[in-house]
Formats: structure tokens, sequence, C-alpha cells
């Protein structure tokens, strides 16, 4: 779109110092969340005049981490949190709890952006998934299925079959298809080929594949087979026991990196603006931001949900129980870090429940402290209740707080009144369905892909020192 | 923090802080580059600096991190402090108002609750002394009463700029506490390729 200007903002530029609310902008971005942060960045990047402001006098929106004293008093309204919960500020407790794969979207975001600069990570421990009432731990390859307690004996040759097609399958050489055609096969007939079971194709589905229902019965299997594709090559990337990995400090620490990208590349940040508001021409057209008394110009906006009364519909509600423990959850071998996925027929339940649990090991509780969060789709009137079966797994609790809240998404993409609106944060626990919101939001805004291929992922690793 | 590296070697992460327009950045390019220009334009994309000095047997490798403007309006980050060894608090000798915010930096500083920062007050732009508004002695007795190590510098005579980098690094193993625990670098991993296990077969 625009040209990269020759001439950026800096601190100690004096041509720089009217760059505030009187100049115009390409892009207004509203909310500091992880989304916006990222397409802040990424627009900065590529050379677009970016203001970004948020409501809030934090980083972070709904993707903040906060420390307890922050905790307490969003939730409890309490100003001290109780001393046996250990220092307040070795606390980063996320709103969102998510987990990254390893070799992800969002790991190629940050390798293609270079924030990893500024953020540390540490692979997750562990990878669970629940089966009649006990937890497993994922097998993602043929060798694990083989050694799982998950599978009876005669399910384990089914299985290894049925692993070893997919590691071998490539999409590019047909000489590894077997004379399947996957994008035609569905799932239910692949999984039909290989005689697999119900609860197989359960974890396969939900904790491996990661989906979030059970609409990919009945699509093309090869999306099926390249996410877990995904979920082993990630697995193998740090030779954790997960393919999830996770930032030092918390989530907390994604959007203020991607902050720092913008700001680098000349984008503009004012916090603590609560009175932030979209100004629209006749035509209904977004045309700029107000806030205290002065409106800043702007061809775009972009923002979350929150910042676009009017233009959202509410797309779900959220029930999440965040939890602080002085033990690991019980029966992963003492993993400090875990994700478990309760695929909904385990359940009964339309949608999956995911239990999260971090803890001193990632730097976001004291010493010998857990945080567990418990999270699903609310599915009744009485979503506190739909958790029982995951804060069952638990076992006793120090603190148990719930935090309901409704998801919003666009009613419109954004052509036709230059608002550009991310989806509100889903349930899962990991980011992909984030990204791809992003990488969506991109597009719309700039007309171009964001390309993260491997070839591209190797320049930018390779460019680096 | 500062993190002790093969041999006598430390990594640590300087922040700067300070007025828009004392000096900041101009104070880091004499010190990375050499290089000093009137209007100083910082390098866009730059993500930080990092310069290696060498004292007591001891090197230092300095990661240096500006601000990237986002002290402009109060929008600095948490990140920006997290993990930092020490700070180097830019004001400007020629203008008393940013010497009174440099106070304010100093005091965000000590909220974020490491004791082990080391951190430097530089009054720059020494070399305009008949323009002068802050006196040595007040930056010096503020130092005093803070902690602080103090040192007039200018970034476009160099008077003083290497000082400042080698007298913090000469405090920092002083300084330096316990190694925080070590994270993954996603860019430094070798991109595993899924491997295939022996007994599989097809």
């Amino acid at each position: 779109m625009e040209k990269r200007r020759s001439s950026p903002d800096t601190p100690d530029s004096s041509a720089s110092l009217s760059a505030g609310m009187d100049e115009e902008y390409d892009v207004i971005v509203l909310g500091t969340g992880l989304k916006e942060c990222i397409i802040s960045g990424l627009l900065s990047v590529d050379g677009l005049k970016v203001l970004h402001m948020d409501r809030n006098d934090y980083y972070g929106g709904e993707s903040a981490s906060l420390t307890l004293k922050q905790f307490w008093k969003k939730f409890k309204g309490e100003d001290e949190p109780p001393a046996s919960l250990g220092s307040a500020r070795d606390y980063n407790i996320d709103l969102v709890p998510k987990f990254m794969m390893a070799n992800g979207q969002l790991v190629r975001v940050l390798i293609h952006t270079d924030v990893t600069k500024y953020l540390q990570f540490k692979a997750v421990d562990g990878s669970y998934v629940l089966n009649k009432g006990k937890i497993y731990k994922v097998p993602a390859t043929d060798v694990e299925a083989l050694k799982s307690s998950l599978l009876g004996f005669f399910e384990k040759f089914r299985a290894k079959k049925f692993f070893v097609y997919v590691q071998d399958y490539e999409e590019n050489d047909p000489k590894t298809h077997d004379g399947l055609d996957l994008r035609k096969l569905t799932a239910r007939e692949f999984f039909e080929k290989y005689s697999l079971s119900d609860e197989v194709i359960q974890f396969v589905g939900h904790a491996l594949a990661l989906y979030r229902d059970e609409s990919f019965y009945n699509a093309p299997a090869l999306d099926l087979v390249l996410r877990m594709k995904l979920y082993a090559e990630s697995l193998l990337r740090f030779g954790g026991g997960s393919p999830y990995i996770y930032p030092l400090y918390g989530l907390g620490e994604l959007p203020q990196g991607f902050a720092r990208l913008s700001a680098v590349y000349g984008g503009t940040y004012m916090l603590a603006k609560p009175d932030a508001k979209v100004v629209f021409d006749d035509s209904g057209k977004a045309i700029g931001v107000s806030s205290e008394g002065e409106t800043a110009k702007c061809k775009k906006v972009v923002g979350d949900p929150s910042y676009f009364p009017g233009k959202i519909a509410k797309s779900g509600k959220v029930v999440r129980a965040i939890c602080i423990m002085s033990h690991p959850v019980p029966n992963t071998n003492d993993s400090a870090s875990v994700q478990i996925i309760l695929p909904q027929k385990q359940l009964n339940r339309k949608s999956d429940m995911y239990i999260f649990c971090c803890s001193y090991s990632h730097n976001v509780a004291p010493k010998g402290k857990y945080i567990a969060f418990v999270t699903t789709t609310a599915e009744t009137d009485r979503p506190e209740a739909e958790l029982a079966p995951g804060l069952k797994l638990l076992g006793q609790v120090d603190e148990q707080i719930f935090d309901i809240y409704d998801t919003y998404e666009p009613l419109e993409s954004g052509s036709h009144d230059n608002c550009y609106i991310s989806k509100s944060y889903d349930p899962t626990t990991h980011f992909e369905t984030t990204v791809e919101d992003v990488l969506s939001m991109y597009t719309r805004i700039t007309g171009k892909i964001l390309d993260l291929s491997e070839k591209d992922l190797n320049q930018a690793s390779a460019a680096d020192e | 923090m500062a993190t002790p590296g093969a041999g006598g070697n430390l990594q640590a992460k300087l922040v700067l802080l300070g007025d828009m327009g004392a000096g900041k950045s101009s104070l880091v390019l004499r010190f990375v580059k050499g290089q000093f220009f009137d209007y100083q334009e910082s390098t866009i994309g730059a993500a930080f600096l990092t310069q290696t000095v060498a004292v007591n047997d001891v090197t230092v490798k300095f990661e240096i991190w500006d601000t990237a403007g986002q002290e402009r309006y109060h929008s600095l980050a948490p990140m920006y402090y997290r993990g930092a060894a020490a700070a180097i608090v830019v004001y400007d000798i020629t203008n008393t108002e940013s010497f009174t915010r440099a106070k304010n930096w100093v005091r965000e500083l000590q909220r974020q609750g490491n004791p082990n920062l080391v951190i430097a007050l530089a009054g720059n732009k020494a070399d305009l002394a008949s323009k002068r508004k802050v006196e040595t002695e007040e930056g010096q007795s503020y130092a005093d009463e803070n902690g602080l190590f103090f040192i007039e510098t200018s970034a476009k005579s160099a008077q003083n700029v290497n000082e400042v980098f080698y007298e913090i690094a000469r405090k920092l193993p002083k300084a330096a506490p316990a190694p925080q625990p070590q994270g993954l670098n996603l860019n430094a991993q070798g991109r595993t390729q899924p491997k295939r296990s022996c007994c599989s077969t097809s």
C-alpha cells in the first residue's frame, strides 16, 4: 500500500514533536490486546503511520497478565490479597490463558517480525486428554501410541498404522498418499479405513488436531492430517513433553513485544484514553478517533469489539474458573505447566473444556504456587456449574474465582465503514484461532497476504545476526 | 539481570530513560558507533544495539534498549524494565524541566523493585555550558541522596560518554544477582525436521 517513510518519528528528533492527536494517520488502532498489537506492529513495519491507543493505563486489554494485586482488585474489589498467597508482584495471571504451538502460526509471526528478541519462552511440560474420567498423556506418534495406556491392545496396532500414514504424508508428494485423495476423502471415511474406535477419534480430533466440535468428521481429511502434523512437528521442535511453549512472565509480554515493534518502526502510543471514540462521517465511514476534545484523523480504524458498539454481534459466552493452588494438577507427572483437553463427548457437551496450568517455572507465580484455569463455552444458565468436571481434576485449591464474559464478532468486514474489528478471544487454550483472525484482518486492511511460509521463516532466522 | 556467560563474560540489559530531546539516542549512538548528528533520527527498526566493553578481566556485553518514543505519552511497557541490569537516566543540563522529569524516571525505576539495578544519572549536553540551567552540584547531590552514579556528558563532544558505560560495567559484577531462569530463544533453535522413528514401516 503506502511506501515506507524515510524519516520516522524518533524520540530525539525535533521534527517529531508534533506527532499527536492533531496529526493524520494511515491507521488508528484501538485497544492493546494481542491481536491489535500484532496488527499495529505489522502495519508500522509496512511503513504505515500508526497511532495506537488504549482506554486503560496498561498494555494488553483482555490479553494482559495481572499481578495478584491487580487481579484481586478486578475480581474481588479488594486492595490487598491474602498474605498466604505469597508475594503479589511475583504473579502474572493471564486474563485469557493460552499456550503457543512451538511450530504454529504465532511463532511464525514472532520470527517473521523478530519480536522473539524481546521475549523468552519455555516449553510446556505436558499435554493431556480426558478419557472416561481419567487423564492420559496425548500420544502424538506411532511409538507413543503403542506405549499409551489410552489405547487397547488391538487399537494400538490400528492406530500405529494410522499415525505412520500421517507422519509420512507430504501434501506435494503423491507417492506418500497411498492412493488416497485427502482433498476428497472425508475425515470420517479416513478413520473408517483404519477402523479407529470412537475414543481414538476423539483424542485425535480434539487433542491433536485441536478441533473444537464435531464438524471435522465431514470435512476433507487433509486439514486433519496437516493439523496432526503440526502437533507432531511442534512436539519435536524443543524436545519438551508437549508441543506447546509459553513466555516467561506470562502472555502479557506478547502484546508489549509487538507494541514495541510498532514503536520502533514509528508507531505512536497513547495509553489511558478512557473516552477514545471512533468518529464517522455522514456516510457512516470512520474518519478518525476523538479523545479529550481532540480528533486524530485516519483512513482506517482497527480495534477490539469493545470500541465498536453497534458494529458487533454476540457470538457466545465464555466461562472460566481461575484457581491458585499449592500443588501441580494431579496425575500429570508433577507437570509445572500443562494443558488438558476434555473432549465434549466425554462430558456430554457441545463444546470442549480446557485446563491450563502454569506456575513459578514460567515466572507467573511465587515458588510453590500454581495457577490453573478451567475454561469452556457456556451452554447453560448456570455456567459455573458446567466447569465441575474440570475443577474435579484439580483437587484442593487455595483460591477460586469465576470469570464469565460474552464474546463478540464484527458484523462487517470493514470495507464499507473503514472499521476493522477483531473477534473476542475464544475459550481455546492455544493461539491457532487467534492468529487466523489476525491474518484475516491484515489482509482486509492491506489487501496483502502475510507470507509466513517456511522459506520466509528460514530467511528470517538466517538474517538474524 | 546481568547474566554470567562463559568465563568472565556478563550479558547485561541496559535501558535508557529521560525526556524527549535529552539526548538518549545520541549518547547510545556516540558510544556504539562513535557518531553524532545535530538532528538525530534513530535507526528505524533497531530493536536494540549491542556493545561489548572489557573492564578488569570481565567483558560486559550491553544490550542497550532505547525508548522508541514510548516515553512520549508515558506509555513505556513493563517489559522495557523487565530484566534490566542497568539504567541510564538522561537529562539536558540546559533544561530544568528535563531534570525534574529525570527525577520522576528515577522514582519509576525504584518502583520496579530491583535492588540490584545499577542506575546512572547523566547530565547531557555539557558542551552547551553557556546555556546551563542545572548546576553540576544539583545533579550530584540528587544522585548522592538516591544512591545513583552521576556524571555530566556530551554526546556531541564525546565527553564522558564511554565513561558512563565503563563505570556501569565496573559496578555490574558486584551487583549481579543469581541468574534468572533462562528461557528458549526461538531464533537460536535449529528447526528440527520431523523424524520418523526407527521401527515405523509404511
